[in-house]
């Protein structure tokens, strides 16, 4: 007999009822094109309407929704029920992020690490609007494209066991976001972001462990960011200390 | 009049998750990637046992004998057999990351990630048939 | 004038880390086979001690081997220290930990140049 219903053990974590946290089973129906968030809505329409979680566009295109499922860090929107067949599922806020309620984290710290690497074009001069646009060929936007595909989710900071340890260090979203600027033919803040990026918080602290790849639902690959990161870096101080008369 | 209302800003009261120390032992990427760093032990070992070859040939005749009897033993192959496997692992996965420091683009398609690890592993099989070469053919 | 805004000095041993990497990736495999398994087993005849010194002594072999040992170590410091932070959440014994390894390393490139002498 086909499964009629599926389990989810969800983490529930209400600080004024108690500081401990527990998790409560749900018995949802199980439908074969339902992912966990469509579980997780079906619970607060029909069965506890206290459970409090991020979900927006339902889609993969927002990256509101990342929770741990099973131990894992995905999207609940992409991640099917059939998948977990035959549960129970468990469902927890994305790890690695202080927890504010149930499935909700506190994301505050990793926002600010993303505007410390000025995540805009800061161009070599200003030019005024009548000057007209920046040109840009297709090859020049391969160059940096796959780094633009962030939609900050935030799975890679969860995945990534040196931000686990090391809350201080800036982590895979940013350091990408940086190299999709640096990259940019129409940026030369290259120098600029040197300052945020080579430090003993910034890209030192990585391993290349390569859990951020691994669950990066849009393949921006931050892992490779960082390590091109690393050799750019690297050839800059050594040409400062060896050839320091160069420009 | 401007009055506008004056929000205390919320401070939830969160709830921190520890890491447990072993951390590493719960999920097989992880144990994988600390087996991964843990071959540069077998590496710095290795260039210590060369060392200590080259040490003893500088002591004599003698001394060479009793360090190449010392590699016969079962101690010594043992950790040798170890060690093998572990260097094998660094370069395999050493090679197999070499693409992701270095990404060149020819025109707008970029060279396949293969390609670069396949020439990394070229190169080794050259180097290694080279080195051979040296040490017994002499 | 070229700076590095970055106030760390971690790219001078990532940079060695790296080297020494690619040169235990290449050369380090065949060498352990040969000298630590297969003359050992037999399967191969151990050069003669004539030989054998003659290859070391010959001043490319010097350099190569110094090169190989002592980037090796420092490709061990740099992983192992990181390792031991992550590893074993030591972190905040940094500099223990890096004195010890990077230490290490430079004990064994001295001696390995006085050995390199000796031969």
């Amino acid at each position: 007999m086909p499964q009629e219903t599926i389990t989810l053990e969800v983490f529930r974590y209400r600080p004024e009822d108690g500081p401990e946290p527990v998790f409560q089973s749900y018995e949802v129906p199980f439908r074969k094109d339902w992912v966990v968030l469509d579980a997780l809505n079906y619970v607060k329409d029909e069965i506890d309407g206290s459970l409090s979680y991020r979900w927006s566009c339902r889609m993969g295109v927002c990256g509101s929704c990342g929770m741990m499922i099973n131990g894992e860090p995905v999207l609940t929107c992409a991640a099917f029920l059939e998948t977990y067949l035959p549960g129970p599922i468990r469902i927890e806020p994305l790890a690695n992020f202080p927890v504010v309620r149930d499935l909700v984290i506190e994301m505050d710290d990793v926002m600010e690490k993303l505007n410390r690497v000025s995540p805009w074009i800061i161009p070599a001069e200003e030019k005024p609007v009548s000057e007209g646009e920046y040109l840009q060929t297709p090859d020049e936007l391969e160059d940096f494209k796959q780094y633009s595909m962030c939609i900050n989710c935030m799975l890679c900071y969860s995945a990534c066991p040196v931000f686990g340890l090391e809350p201080g260090f800036i982590g895979p979203a940013a350091i990408a976001l940086a190299q999709r600027y640096n990259l940019d033919g129409r940026d030369a803040g290259n120098d600029h972001r040197m300052e945020v990026l080579s430090d003993d918080e910034g890209i030192w602290q990585c391993t290349l462990v390569g859990e951020c790849s691994a669950v990066c639902p849009k393949s921006v690959d931050p892992a490779g960011a960082i390590q091109r990161y690393k050799v750019t870096a690297t050839t800059d101080w050594w040409k400062s200390k060896l050839m320091p008369w160069s420009s | 009049m401007s009055h506008y209302p004056r929000y205390k800003k919320y401070r939830p009261k969160v709830y921190r998750r520890s890491i447990p120390i072993f951390w590493w032992v719960h999920k097989w990427p992880h144990t994988r990637f600390i087996l991964r760093e843990l071959t540069s032990v077998f590496v710095a070992f290795y260039v210590i046992v060369l060392l200590l070859q080259v040490r003893s040939l500088a002591a004599g005749p003698q001394a060479y004998a009793d360090f190449l009897a010392w590699l016969q033993t079962p101690l010594a192959l043992a950790l040798h057999v170890v060690a093998f496997a572990m260097v094998l692992y660094h370069s395999i996965t050493w090679f197999s990351l070499a693409p992701k420091a270095m990404v060149i683009r020819v025109g707008r398609t970029r060279i396949p990630g293969w390609a670069i690890a396949g020439a990394n592993f070229a190169a080794w099989g050259v180097f290694s048939v080279i080195l051979a070469w040296i040490i017994l053919a002499v | 004038m070229a700076t590095h805004k970055g106030k760390t000095n971690e790219p001078f041993w990532w940079a060695l880390f790296g080297a020494g990497g690619v040169f235990a990736a290449f050369f380090i495999p065949v060498l352990l086979f040969i000298n630590g398994l297969a003359i050992p087993l037999g399967l191969i005849e151990a050069p003669s001690y004539e030989n054998a010194l003659a290859l070391v002594q010959h001043p490319l072999t010097r350099l190569f081997l110094f090169g190989l040992i002592s980037l090796s170590m420092f490709h061990w410091a740099h992983r192992f220290r990181f390792t031991l932070y992550d590893g074993l959440q030591i972190k905040h014994l940094n500099f223990l930990v890096a004195l010890m390894c990077y230490g290490t390393a430079v004990v064994v490139s001295i001696f390995t140049v006085v050995v390199l002498f000796q031969v």
